[in-house]
């Protein structure tokens, strides 16, 4: 009974910290014009967070370390911003190839038939659940032979297909689909931070309700000893194949919701420098921590886009020194965090605990709470 | 046959320079177990320090330096990044060198200011322009299979010879093992970069002296496909990856001859993949049996 109450207490101080961040959201999309730095910030470190969470749950939760992510977010991105150019545009995007194959674009059709801003946003979310589809598809063509691969061969193989998918998308005779080496733009986005974040927070929430799931429980015991769990009972390749194509599937969303963000979108710029920076943002999160990567997702976010652009452009915390503080100088400073990171903190910030209500209550006093919280790894 | 002989005398050029890196990395996974992410970007520094060395001082002492520096930053790096982590899981070593190309490749973005270096001082002899065959080339890619050869015929001869090569055959056999046998392992892996760099740095000279520039990501092409010429010859063994150099060398060239450029290095990943599908130990790898 008591722990019930317990949990109750906890759900609903949980709803209410979720609702305050939904506010706090709203009021900062009402206060500040969209280009302001900070709705910058918040777009793109949730699509940061997005994408760091579904890698976190291949390299994290299933121990399966795969390199692939910028190949899957390229999927997702191409996808919805093929889907969703407005048709009256496609010519003028698609100059080199005729207005391209594709002549409809779903937001479009939507914003029609539904109402401007519901139809168009519909529209959108549905274009990029397409794209997370495309990817998930793509994952399981790709995982049925490269699942079978260990570790590093693993990491080589998922990385030498995105960079294939990359070369492909850059094909000339691909050119009315993906537009070749050109850019794509004039895609639709939602116009306001607060659609990011609670898009992603949707789909944030599926992926830990998946992680405390039998599945998830799976996905950890293959992480921790394959053939023990196999000897479980569990059935390695299905699983795995599953935590692949779960993580594709919201890798291709993220890709998707960059696109958005940035605007336009270049097969170019989905390196894997790109999935190297993702990677990163996970291991200084903890691996095997879903609010560790989202925490660091927005910290590293913030601070490379915003905090820490002093350091590229002169001043810095009202340092004035233009030679050392040149072009490239905040790069070069945050990659030697990641490497005493790396070196020295292996766990990340939040190693493999998760952040939770229970951990607020603990910290704010409630002696109560921290009697009964007692020997449960959370924080 | 006439209008693909650039692309093969290219090829087998190309080759000798994937060679020079990809020793670099079979020799470090070989020991290790870690495909050393960093490697390319260590041929890369190479090139930049030939870029500012030769425009500045006589060949005579910027040749050294490269090869000097080169080899202190692969020395370095294996102290500082790897060597902490020797007792931890593979995947945070992995991890680490990951973190480490990144870093390198963003200092040298502040160092350089992130233009692309033109070579303006090639070295004079080797990149002049001759003709074999009825086909023009510099003269640079001629020497550099043959080079190759020759510093791989000395590699093995000390691999097979010496003390330091007994210690590295003995730690890639057996880590734990040659370590209770009194191999000063930490020795040999420093050594193992040195010669690894050496190399690198090598193919570095010789990839840039035929290149107009050298960008910040100019190593990790070039290291990537050199890491598969690894894979594909049989990770741990170094004829296994001069063979497969070669290979992928000509594969790449002659792909680009037959007028499908975007491909050339798709074809290099899907061999890659259909590789480690079929045969995991490559050409002349060994094969591991996993133990519970």
């Amino acid at each position: 009974m008591i722990r019930n109450n317990e949990k109750r207490k906890e759900t609903i101080l949980g709803i209410f910290l979720l609702l305050l961040l939904l506010a706090v959201m709203t009021f900062i999309d009402a206060k500040l014009p969209s280009y302001h730095i900070a709705i910058k910030v918040i777009k793109k470190a949730s699509v940061y967070a997005l994408v760091a969470v579904s890698m976190n749950l291949l390299n994290g939760f299933t121990g399966l370390f795969s390199l692939g992510q910028a190949g899957f977010m390229l999927l997702g991105a191409y996808t919805y911003a093929v889907l969703s150019i407005p048709v009256g545009k496609r010519a003028g995007v698609y100059q080199y190839f005729d207005g391209g194959w594709i002549q409809f674009s779903i937001p479009e059709f939507f914003s029609e038939h539904l109402g401007e801003t519901f139809g168009l946003n519909m529209g959108i979310i549905i274009a990029l659940l397409l794209g997370g589809l495309v990817a998930a598809f793509f994952a399981y063509l790709i995982g049925l032979p490269v699942l079978r691969l260990k570790s590093d061969y693993l990491a080589i193989a998922t990385l030498g297909f995105a960079e294939i998918l990359r070369a492909f998308f850059q094909w000339k005779k691909l050119g009315p689909l993906t537009n070749g080496s050109n850019l794509l733009k004039s895609y639709p986005d939602f116009g306001s931070a607060t659609g990011y974040i609670v898009l992603i927070g949707i789909f944030i929430a599926l992926i830990v309700l998946l992680v405390n799931s039998t599945y998830g429980r799976a996905f950890k015991a293959i992480r921790d000893d394959e053939i023990a769990a196999e000897a479980m009972g569990i059935n390695l390749a299905k699983h795995k194949r599953m935590a692949f194509i779960i993580s594709s599937f919201f890798a291709g969303i993220g890709g998707g919701m960059l696109a958005m963000y940035m605007g336009t979108l270049q097969a170019l710029s989905f390196k894997s420098t790109m999935t190297y920076e993702i990677l990163l943002v996970v291991v200084m999160g903890g691996i095997g921590s879903i609010t560790g990567s989202v925490i660091t997702s927005f910290l590293y976010i913030a601070s490379m886009e915003w905090l820490l652009r002093g350091l590229d452009s002169g001043t810095f915390l009202g340092i004035n020194a233009p030679g050392l503080f040149k072009n490239g100088f905040r790069m070069a400073v945050v990659s030697l965090i990641i490497m005493v990171v790396v070196l020295f903190f292996s766990k990340g910030i939040m190693g493999d605990r998760e952040f939770s209500v229970k951990g607020l209550i603990r910290l704010f006093g409630g002696k109560k709470a921290k009697e009964n919280a007692g020997g449960d790894g959370n924080v | 046959m006439e209008a693909l002989l650039p692309y093969i005398i290219n090829g087998i050029s190309a080759g000798g320079q994937y060679a020079l890196i990809a020793i670099g990395y079979t020799m470090v996974y070989g020991i290790l177990r870690l495909i050393n992410f960093a490697h390319g970007d260590v041929f890369m520094v190479a090139g930049l320090i030939m870029v500012y060395t030769t425009t500045s001082m006589p060949l005579y002492i910027s040749i050294p330096i490269v090869l000097v520096c080169t080899v202190v930053l692969g020395f370095v790096i294996e102290r500082v990044a790897y060597k902490p982590l020797r007792s931890a899981p593979r995947m945070s070593l992995m991890i680490s060198a990951i973190g480490v190309s990144y870093l390198i490749q963003n200092l040298a973005f502040y160092i350089t200011g992130g233009l692309p270096k033109p070579v303006l001082n090639p070295i004079p002899w080797v990149s002049d322009t001759i003709t074999i065959f009825g086909a023009l080339t510099k003269r640079v890619t001629l020497i550099t299979p043959i080079l190759t050869l020759v510093l791989v015929f000395v590699l093995v001869y000390l691999i097979k010879n010496t003390k330091i090569g007994m210690g590295m055959r003995a730690a890639s056999k057996d880590f734990e093992t040659a370590q209770l046998m009194g191999v000063k392992i930490n020795s040999v892996i420093s050594f193992t970069f040195i010669v690894g760099s050496f190399l690198a740095a090598v193919g570095s000279i010789l990839y840039f002296t035929n290149y107009p520039s050298v960008a910040i990501t100019s190593g990790s092409l070039p290291g990537l496909r050199a890491f598969i010429a690894a894979v594909f010859g049989g990770i741990g063994s170094i004829p296994g990856a001069v063979v497969g150099a070669f290979i992928i060398g000509l594969c790449e060239e002659l792909i680009k001859g037959l007028g499908y450029s975007t491909f050339s290095d798709a074809f290099t990943f899907a061999l890659l993949i259909v590789v480690l599908c079929v045969k995991p130990t490559g050409l002349f790898g060994e094969k591991v049996t996993d133990k519970v």
